[in-house]
């Protein structure tokens, strides 16, 4: 591998996370105008620098949108004195909030997000690195991400924190099953490969031109499992028991200020944007519409794109209307509900499609 | 190239692991051994068995860890008591049992004729052929794995069952 080849991926993996970390920053101001707009309020509408605010009518809208609030809620962070409480334990203080995100980072190497076809028919994916069990590479480095949450509630050495990061771990393991146990019948069904490309393309087609063969039309149950656990594993609420504020003041991170603080609130976007990015993969057929074939050329790469941008963000926001539209578990509910009803659900869910892809290929 | 990572990636699994079995504070005994298994996952990845690294990072990094880190939490067992001369002297000599352990089998395989390639060409190199293998040729070690596994299950459940005593309230087993 020369130079160029190494500078030229450098520069994709970086344009990769500039994009996904910028809809992340933005997904924060997303989830405040849905919360907004769910509560009939305007939201963030005033923020505006001073000479792009000015502008007669396009800066007006923009500000009334609330775009301009990301670089100053960034900056902010950014800017902010950083103090460290006295009774911290210093080290994991430090590694905690570097530990929850670098996860959501590295699992953007595996995830497709559109494809490209070539004058010649050749087809290729939009992806940074096609790993044939990308799946795995995803569920494995993303379960490192809970070591974050746990390491800042034990680090901060007082009280409130400490109950987060406990609940945390005990509700990352059970989920963590479920979810597992739920995708299982996907790959199944799209003919026993685990890379995310292939399954992608196994949902192009349209079924007797009116059935998309989207997974989650023949595994709805399988995409249930799959999202609940997937809010349980973002601390979405109704589970964000690790931080929840009416009885844990902040949760995990209450000793948490300024850059850490802003580093656990973007992971965590980071991650609803690539949980939801997974989902659309599995259930929703990525960047396929039922029945509509990529177009060839670059044309054909960006609208295949947006349509799955359109698709995740859908999901993200998604995520936002539940969170508030439902109250938030108890934490006895919260365990009850991911091993005595979930778990016992996805095994079920996994022996009857099987069954049923055996009897298929029967016949 | 490879020289070099299998050095680093060597280095990025002993040394934890000696530092998980000295460190006083279980809290960095249990961060050690995840950098030690996410090493060991390194080294799976050299020798190009991508799987077993990933289930290497899933089940021990991502999942054992967690429920160690949980365990060491709840039970506060931060201030460990300092151990007794005895289990520094019973350490001591399993440590030099173990060590001539080693230095004997080297010797060995060295006057056989040195150690053999590792197969590059490992059967557990894709999902599928690590399937078939493990449900074909290692079908019974498979079983009874899961067999202890299920027996430890059980254990657990009998050990902390709950009874209801004559009042209808739930009450331990002492």
């Amino acid at each position: 591998m020369n130079w160029t080849e190494l500078s030229i991926l450098l520069l994709k993996a970086v344009a990769m996370i500039g994009v996904v970390m910028t809809l992340a920053g933005y997904s924060v101001v997303l989830e405040r105008k849905v919360a907004a707009w769910v509560q009939g309020r305007p939201g963030p509408n005033r923020t505006a620098p001073p000479l792009l605010g000015n502008i007669p009518v396009v800066g007006r809208l923009l500000t009334r949108m609330g775009l301009f609030q990301l670089p100053a809620d960034g900056l902010k962070f950014l800017f902010k004195e950083e103090p460290v409480p006295g009774h911290v334990k210093k080290f994991y203080y430090v590694l905690a909030p570097v530990m929850s995100f670098v996860p959501a980072i590295v699992i953007m190497t595996v995830m497709p997000f559109g494809q490209f076809i070539d004058s010649t028919g050749q087809v290729a994916t939009l992806i940074l690195t096609d790993l044939d069990i990308g799946i795995l590479f995803i569920l494995a480095v993303s379960s490192l991400g809970v070591y974050g949450i746990i390491l800042a509630g034990w680090s901060a050495n007082s009280k409130y924190p400490f109950l987060g990061g406990v609940r945390a771990s005990a509700q990352m393991i059970s989920y963590e099953l479920a979810m597992g146990l739920s995708i299982l019948p996907v790959f199944l069904w799209v003919g026993g490969t685990l890379s995310l490309t292939s399954v992608v393309e196994a949902q192009a087609g349209l079924q007797w031109w009116i059935l998309p063969q989207w997974t989650i039309i023949y595994q709805p149950v399988s995409a249930l499992i799959f999202l609940v656990a997937l809010f349980a594993e973002t601390n979405r609420l109704p589970f964000d028991m690790p931080e929840s504020e009416t009885d844990l003041v902040a949760g995990f991170n209450t000793e948490y200020g300024a850059f850490k603080f802003g580093l656990f609130f973007t992971g965590e976007y980071a991650h609803i944007l690539l949980g939801s990015a997974v989902f659309v993969l599995l259930f929703l057929g990525g960047w396929t519409l039922p029945g509509l074939p990529v177009l060839a050329g670059v044309f054909g790469a960006v609208i295949s794109v947006l349509i799955f941008l359109a698709k995740v963000l859908f999901m993200v926001f998604l995520f936002m209307w539940v969170r508030w539209t439902l109250p938030r578990f108890r934490y006895d509910q919260v365990m009850t509900l991911g091993w005595k009803r979930l778990l016992p659900l996805a095994v079920a869910n996994l022996i009857f499609y099987t069954v049923i892809i055996a009897v298929i290929e029967q016949f | 190239m490879l020289n070099w990572l299998f050095i680093i990636f060597a280095t990025m699994v002993i040394v934890p692991a000696l530092l998980v079995a000295t460190n006083r504070n279980p809290v960095n005994a249990a961060m050690n051994m995840i950098v030690s298994f996410v090493g060991l996952a390194a080294m799976f990845v050299l020798l190009e068995t991508y799987l077993l690294a990933i289930l290497q990072v899933l089940v021990y990094a991502g999942a054992i860890v967690v429920l160690f880190l949980f365990i060491i939490m709840l039970i506060d067992a931060e201030h460990a008591p300092r151990p007794k001369v005895l289990t520094y002297a019973a350490s001591l000599v399993a440590l030099a049992i173990l060590s001539f352990g080693v230095i004997g089998l080297v010797n060995r395989s060295m006057e056989q004729g040195g150690f053999a390639d590792i197969s590059v060409d490992a059967p557990a190199a894709s999902a599928y052929a690590f399937g078939v293998e493990l449900f074909t040729r290692h079908i019974l070690p498979f079983q009874i794995a899961g067999f202890m596994l299920l027996i430890a299950m059980i254990g657990v459940i009998v050990i902390c069952r709950r009874e209801l005593d004559a009042t209808g309230t739930e009450e331990t087993r002492s």
